[in-house]
Formats: C-alpha cells, sequence, structure tokens
C-alpha cells in the first residue's frame, strides 16, 4: 500500500540506523510522546537498531492510558442507567476503573457501544430518540476536531438526547510538566505526528526555546521514526535545540485551520489530571459553555469517587518515561493484558502493552534501561 | 458535512471531508477516527528518500567534525 | 419459526420432513430413526464443534457452510478421512425459514464438496432473545489414515513449519460484515474443507508430524500452543506469511494484527525438514493450498517462544491473542 510498505523498507532503515550510530559521540535519552509510536518502536523493533546508549523512553503518549480514574467510573456510573447508551473508542472497554470496566458493565447489562467515529454516536442518537446516547469523548489533539464535530453537529440539529463526556488532554503542557520535573532524563521529543497535523508545530517552538531540547515532529511508520531520532541526534550532537518537522508529507507550521476552528468553537481549556501523573493546569479541553446542554457530567449530575487504590504497578513512571515497561516487577507475571494491573497494560497504545505483545513476558529486553 | 469515499488500499469508507476543503478526487488524505485531517504532500512524501541520500555524503564528510 | 417447531409435535415433524431432511438428502436420515448405524473399519478420528457466528451470513459463506468445513477440517487436522457428521440446530424463534433454508442448502453443498454426509441431528426453538438467530453444532467422524500419529508431540526441532495460504480473510470478512463499520470492501471469507490437500500428504508419503487449522486467534495461537504443548520454539518469518492487501489495510484500520485474525481455510503442517519443498509442491497442485510456502521453523529453545522476523529483520515476540479484538481510536 502507498504511503506504508515504502516507509517499512529494511535496508533503507538499515542505512538510517548506521547513520545515527556515524553521529551519535555519547548516550542520548529522547522521549516519544504517541502511542502509535511507541507501538512502532516496539514492534518493529526500532530501537534495538540503535547504538548502545541511545535510549528511547515512552512518554504519556496513549490518550486512554491517562484519563483520569474518575472519568471511568463516571462513564461506568452513566452506562449503568437503563435509559442510557454509552457510546465509546473500544480501548476504553478495559480500562480499570475503582470497581471494574465498562465491559463488566456490559457484561452486567449496559449498553455499551463501541463506535469508529463520532458521528457513529450521533447516528445512534438519531435512530434511538427515546434513548440517551452518550459519547464517551477521549483524545489529544488528533482526535479533538472530529469530537467538536459531533457536539457541532448536535447542536445545529438540536439533538436533545446526546451528550458527550469530555476527557480531553493537550499534549504541549504535559511535555513542559516532564521537563519541569527534577532530575528528568528527556534531552529531546520526537513529537507526535498526527497531534501536530491538527495543531501545526508552533506552540513547539517556546518549549524547545525555553527547556533548549530538541523537539522533531515525526511520522509513524520506521523510517519516519528513524530519520525523527537522526534529526534529533544531530540536533543533540550540535548543541542545538529547535523543532523541525520530519512529517512535512502531512505536517504544515500552522496545522488544520478548519479543524482548530471547530475545537474553538466547541471546547475550552480547563486544567485536567492525568492518570498516573497528577493535575496539569491547561492541560485538557473540555465544552465550552455555549455546549453545556450537551455535558454529560451536568446532565446526569457529578459522580463522586474514590482515589485509585494503591499498587505495585508503576505505570505512573512508565508514562513519565522514568522507566520502561519491564522494570516492573509485576511486569508479565501479576499484570498481563488479562489481568492488568495498570491502564498501560489495557490500551494496545500503552507501553505496557506493546512490550509484552512484541517482546513477550519470557524475552529479556536488549538496549534498554 | 463534505464526505468521500476513501480508498485504503482496496478497503473502502466513507470519511468525513470536513477538515480538508482543498481535497479533491484523486488525493492522498491521512484518516482519524473517520475524518480526513489532511491531504498528504506527495513532494514532501519523497523527502525522507532524499534526506538519506542527502545524509549519507553528510556522514561522510561531517561526522569527524562533530 | 416458532416455540411450536421445536415442542416435539406435528409442527417440528413438519419442519423436519419438510425442510430438514430433504436439504440434506441422505439415506440415513431417511430412516427416521434415532440415531444412525453406521460401519468404519479400523481408527477413527471424533471431533465436535459449535458455532455462533455473527452475522450468520458473511462474504463468501454462512453459518452452515462454516460448520460442515470447520469440522470437516477439525478431522482432517487429525490425518483423518471425514466421513460423517451430526448437525445439532439450535434456532431462535423468528428465524425465517428461508434464512434457515439458505443455511441447511449451504450445509449440504459444503458436505458434498468435502465428501462427507450429514447421518444424524437434532433441532431446538428457543424463545426470542435467548439465541442469536441461529446456532449449529456439528460433530464428525473420520477415519485415521496417517501412518504415524499426527500431533503437538510429534513435532521435532528442525521441522518446517508449512502455510496453506493468505491469512486474515475470514476474519476482516465478518468484521466488516458487522454494521457499524460502513467498510466497502471484496473481502470474502477463505471458509474451506481442507481435505484434499491434507489427504494428498499423507498420500505422497510425506513425513506430517503435526497439523493445526488456524481459526480463531489466527496463526499466532496456532504457532503458540503446538510450540507450548511440543515443548519447543517456533521462529515464523513474517516477511513470508501472505497477507493480501486489503487485508493488511483493514488490520491497520481497526488496529489489528494479521497474525492474530482468524481463518477458516488455511492450515499449518509441520514436516520434516526434508520434505518440506516436497510438501509445498503437493500443496500447491490445489486450489484452496496454492500459495502454500514455508513460514517458519521449529527450534530448540524455551517452551513454547514463538519469535517472529519482522519487516526490518528485527525479531519479535509472538502470543497469543489477549481477550477480545477491539478496534483502536489511534
Amino acid at each position: 500500500m502507498k504511503f506504508r510498505d515504502e516507509y517499512r523498507d529494511g535496508v533503507t532503515a538499515r542505512r538510517f540506523a548506521a547513520a545515527i550510530a556515524r553521529v551519535v559521540t555519547r548516550p542520548w535519552t529522547l522521549m516519544e510522546v504517541c502511542g502509535g509510536q511507541t507501538h512502532a518502536i516496539v514492534r518493529f523493533g526500532i530501537d534495538e537498531l540503535l547504538p548502545p546508549g541511545l535510549t528511547l523512553v515512552h512518554g504519556p503518549g496513549c490518550p486512554v492510558c491517562v484519563t483520569p480514574v474518575e472519568y471511568i467510573d463516571k462513564a461506568i456510573e452513566i452506562a449503568r442507567r437503563p435509559e442510557v447508551i454509552l457510546c465509546s473508542f473500544g480501548d476504553m472497554l478495559r480500562v480499570p476503573g475503582t470497581d471494574g470496566d465498562l465491559f463488566t458493565a456490559k457484561s452486567r447489562g449496559a449498553d455499551v457501544r463501541i463506535i469508529y467515529s463520532p458521528l457513529d454516536a450521533l447516528a445512534i442518537a438519531r435512530a434511538a430518540p427515546t434513548r440517551e446516547v452518550v459519547f464517551f469523548a477521549v483524545g489529544f489533539e488528533t482526535t479533538a476536531p472530529a469530537n467538536a464535530m459531533a457536539a457541532y453537529r448536535a447542536k445545529q440539529e438540536n439533538f436533545r438526547n446526546f451528550s458527550m463526556l469530555v476527557s480531553h488532554v493537550l499534549v504541549p503542557p504535559a511535555m513542559c510538566s516532564l521537563l519541569e520535573a527534577p532530575g528528568t532524563r528527556v534531552q529531546g521529543f520526537l513529537a507526535a505526528g498526527h497531534v501536530c497535523t491538527v495543531m501545526g508545530f508552533r506552540q513547539y517552538e517556546p518549549i524547545a526555546a525555553r527547556f533548549g531540547v530538541p523537539i522533531v515532529v515525526t511520522g509513524f511508520e520506521p523510517l519516519d521514526i528513524l530519520q525523527g531520532i537522526f534529526m534529533c541526534v544531530c540536533q543533540l550532537e550540535r548543541g542545538r535545540a529547535v523543532v523541525e518537522n520530519q512529517y512535512s508529507r502531512s505536517v504544515r507550521r500552522d496545522g488544520n485551520g478548519p479543524a482548530q476552528e471547530i475545537m474553538r468553537e466547541v471546547f475550552q481549556v480547563v486544567p485536567r489530571r492525568w492518570r498516573g501523573i497528577g493535575d496539569i493546569v491547561e492541560s485538557g479541553l473540555g465544552l465550552a459553555e455555549s455546549y453545556g446542554d450537551f455535558d454529560a457530567e451536568r446532565r446526569f449530575g457529578t459522580v463522586i469517587t474514590d482515589e485509585e487504590m494503591a499498587t505495585e504497578c508503576i505505570s505512573g513512571l512508565v508514562l513519565r518515561g522514568e522507566h520502561k515497561p519491564p522494570d516492573c516487577p509485576a511486569f508479565g507475571t501479576r499484570c498481563t493484558p488479562e489481568r492488568p494491573l495498570g491502564v498501560t497494560m489495557v490500551s494496545s497504545e500503552g507501553a505496557c502493552a506493546a512490550y509484552y505483545r512484541y517482546r513477550g513476558a519470557r524475552i529479556p529486553t536488549v538496549g534498554g534501561r | 458535512m463534505r464526505a468521500g469515499r476513501v480508498d485504503f488500499g482496496g478497503i473502502i469508507k466513507e470519511i468525513n471531508l470536513a477538515f480538508v476543503p482543498e481535497a479533491s478526487v484523486g488525493d492522498h488524505v491521512l484518516v482519524h477516527v473517520g475524518f480526513a485531517i489532511t491531504v498528504i504532500d506527495e513532494t514532501e512524501a519523497q523527502r525522507v528518500f532524499l534526506y538519506l541520500r542527502e545524509i549519507g555524503e553528510f556522514v561522510e564528510n561531517e561526522a569527524v567534525k562533530l | 419459526m416458532q416455540l411450536a417447531h421445536g415442542g416435539g409435535g406435528r409442527a417440528m415433524k413438519q419442519l423436519i420432513d419438510l425442510i430438514i431432511r430433504p436439504a440434506f438428502a441422505d439415506p440415513e436420515l431417511d430412516r427416521c430413526h434415532d440415531g444412525a448405524a453406521l460401519a468404519v473399519d479400523g481408527p477413527v478420528a471424533f471431533t465436535t464443534d459449535s458455532y455462533v457466528v455473527r452475522p450468520i451470513i458473511f462474504p463468501g459463506g454462512d453459518i452452515g457452510s462454516l460448520a460442515v468445513n470447520g469440522t470437516v477440517n477439525d478431522l482432517a487436522m487429525c490425518g483423518a478421512r471425514p466421513l460423517y457428521l451430526s448437525v445439532g440446530l439450535i434456532l431462535e424463534e423468528g428465524l425465517p425459514i428461508d434464512t434457515l433454508r439458505r443455511v441447511l442448502a449451504s450445509m449440504h453443498k459444503a458436505a458434498s464438496a468435502a465428501g462427507v454426509r450429514l447421518v444424524t441431528g437434532d433441532t431446538k426453538v428457543v424463545d426470542h432473545g435467548k439465541a442469536d438467530r441461529i446456532f449449529v453444532n456439528t460433530a464428525g467422524l473420520g477415519r485415521i489414515v496417517a501412518p504415524t500419529p499426527i500431533g503437538p508431540s510429534s513435532v521435532r526441532a528442525g521441522d518446517a513449519v508449512i502455510l496453506s495460504g493468505d491469512i486474515g480473510r475470514h476474519g476482516i470478512a465478518v468484521m466488516a460484515a458487522r454494521e457499524g463499520f460502513g467498510f466497502e470492501t471484496t473481502i470474502e471469507s477463505d471458509c474451506a474443507a481442507v481435505t484434499n490437500p491434507v489427504l494428498a500428504l499423507l498420500e505422497e508419503g510425506i513425513a506430517v508430524h503435526c497439523l493445526r487449522d488456524l481459526t480463531r486467534g489466527g496463526l499466532a495461537s496456532a504457532a503458540v500452543e503446538i510450540a507450548e504443548t511440543a515443548g519447543l520454539a517456533i521462529v515464523l518469518d513474517e516477511r513470508a506469511v501472505p497477507v493480501r492487501d486489503d487485508v493488511a489495510a483493514a488490520c491497520e484500520l481497526l488496529g489489528f494484527d494479521p497474525l492474530h485474525v482468524a481463518n477458516e481455510g488455511r492450515f499449518i503442517a509441520f514436516v520434516a525438514p526434508e520434505d518440506a519443498d516436497r510438501a509445498v509442491e503437493v500443496l500447491r497442485h490445489h486450489p484452496v493450498s496454492a500459495e502454500a510456502l514455508v513460514a517458519g521453523w521449529v527450534e530448540h529453545g524455551p517452551s513454547g517462544r514463538v519469535s517472529c522476523r519482522g519487516a526490518l529483520g528485527v525479531m519479535r515476540a509472538i502470543d497469543m491473542l489477549s481477550g477480545e479484538q477491539l478496534p483502536r481510536i489511534c
């Protein structure tokens, strides 16, 4: 398939890897902040092609993983109401709340439906006028315009039986939060190509300047990632710290105007708690005041939930790039995709799930910390 | 809303084109949750391969200086 | 379909006499007795499987052809020539008679193609909502023709893993036929009996150590199960495994690994290394395995470890499918 197979060519990949090895003179630690990239790195073994000392750590790039537990609990609570059809992207269903997940709620009779696109939720609402359709809207900037469009259409078409439970997150504030943390290991970032397709990369320029870290907007295929690493390492070796765009076939500096416009129309920036990381100011999107009628939290009332129970799970450290999944004593033994202790083992975008799936519980990783 | 049929290597899906007003028939688009979010620039798409050729020379000439 | 059709009375007799028996057209059924009386020489293989696929009709097949081919293939995997099947039907109240007719006709067609007879059966009707239109159970009896035991315990280090063709079509065809995905595809299920190529391998005297059909869980799960039972390791070459472009594209869209996607007309054969080329040659003479190839090897190594060489040449671990395949969001 075009734009896929040629970016997975093994010979070209090894030439990139050789080029990286030639320019690297000392150890560097880079972080990618996109679950899709984490998945590709582990699946294709890109980290194993890199010279020793060049370490990739995996950031909070999985929107499902960072959705706070209170939102999972709220979604479950709402889904249990007999009049409700709760629509969600598939990955959310197995994410544990304080008491079970959406799958469990479904097996106990809740009407929970997996959708592919936010507009599918509207179609369900149109077809079931006597039911309350609630769309559990999560994601990064990539998904925000599509989710915003669902709310926008609902308002335009005067839907009375549609609302959204919104827990959107924004990438740049999370990057700042990681860089502000004392003792951070991250020396350079591969920024998420799809997020930047929507938002452009102007927002990253002050971050690169303020923290002195190179940021390379990077795609998702193996060659994209290898080129992104090469560009990032070249900057580090030369003492530069600017934003570069590897993913220029999709990303323009200003991003996608119409998509940003609808985000501004429907959403407002709010503080957000990131699961495993904590509260980050101005790091989320919630529905704007003018869309309050479509806010499921208002429609169904607030749900108070307990604090997340402490476990031996280190997913918070994994999400911050301080540890890799196999560092966890529970990895692959007491924590597996069937019986996950933490959310990074649940979502297919989660770092622990990627390591478990592609490295196995029994195969020691190579080249990691 | 503007929509179009997008061919994903033999799978065809109706995709919302509201965010890519510039897209026309025959363009390649990047799709996320049912929405096209950009038109792929065919010229830029070749850059990764040209880049490798350039850095081949760069690595030969510059690596020593770094 | 009404509850009375399963009630044991006149309506049930009419259903059986007018719809079911004529569809299968077998003299053994026409004896109208409680069971079939059969004669089989030598060792037999006996297997059973239940089918609950949704939707019941999908591109390339339906629950009827699936139920026949699935059980026929299970017998073939035992190194047996399939002979007889039983058919248990659980029908949901309200199922259109025409749908039932279609499924039965499809079972008959698949059975004829596989050279197997439908000789006994049972029908139940349950309340609306207590089943999903139609469930089918087929049990099968076959005569073992393999000269040596076929199974994971016969697998040896060094054996070639031969794959009978491209993977992932059944799972994607069924998924695409479900409402909600909105795919237009020409992908059809690979649902087919693999009896002929398997019997051909045995007739050609190839040392077949193990056979496994690739159903739910796909190639990955089949390989892991065999590696675990055999106490050996398996190495697959992902670059050699054929996946059609449209199947690969659907997998990308849904976030699936083709190695985990279901098949219904594909199998792997473990053969002695010196027989590998000849086995591929034999399989390629049959339409259902025309693209057969060597996809990997068995090695000494940690029991149950399956690894695979990926697109960049780096090895990665292969595990069984965890949970249900869920479409992912990005």
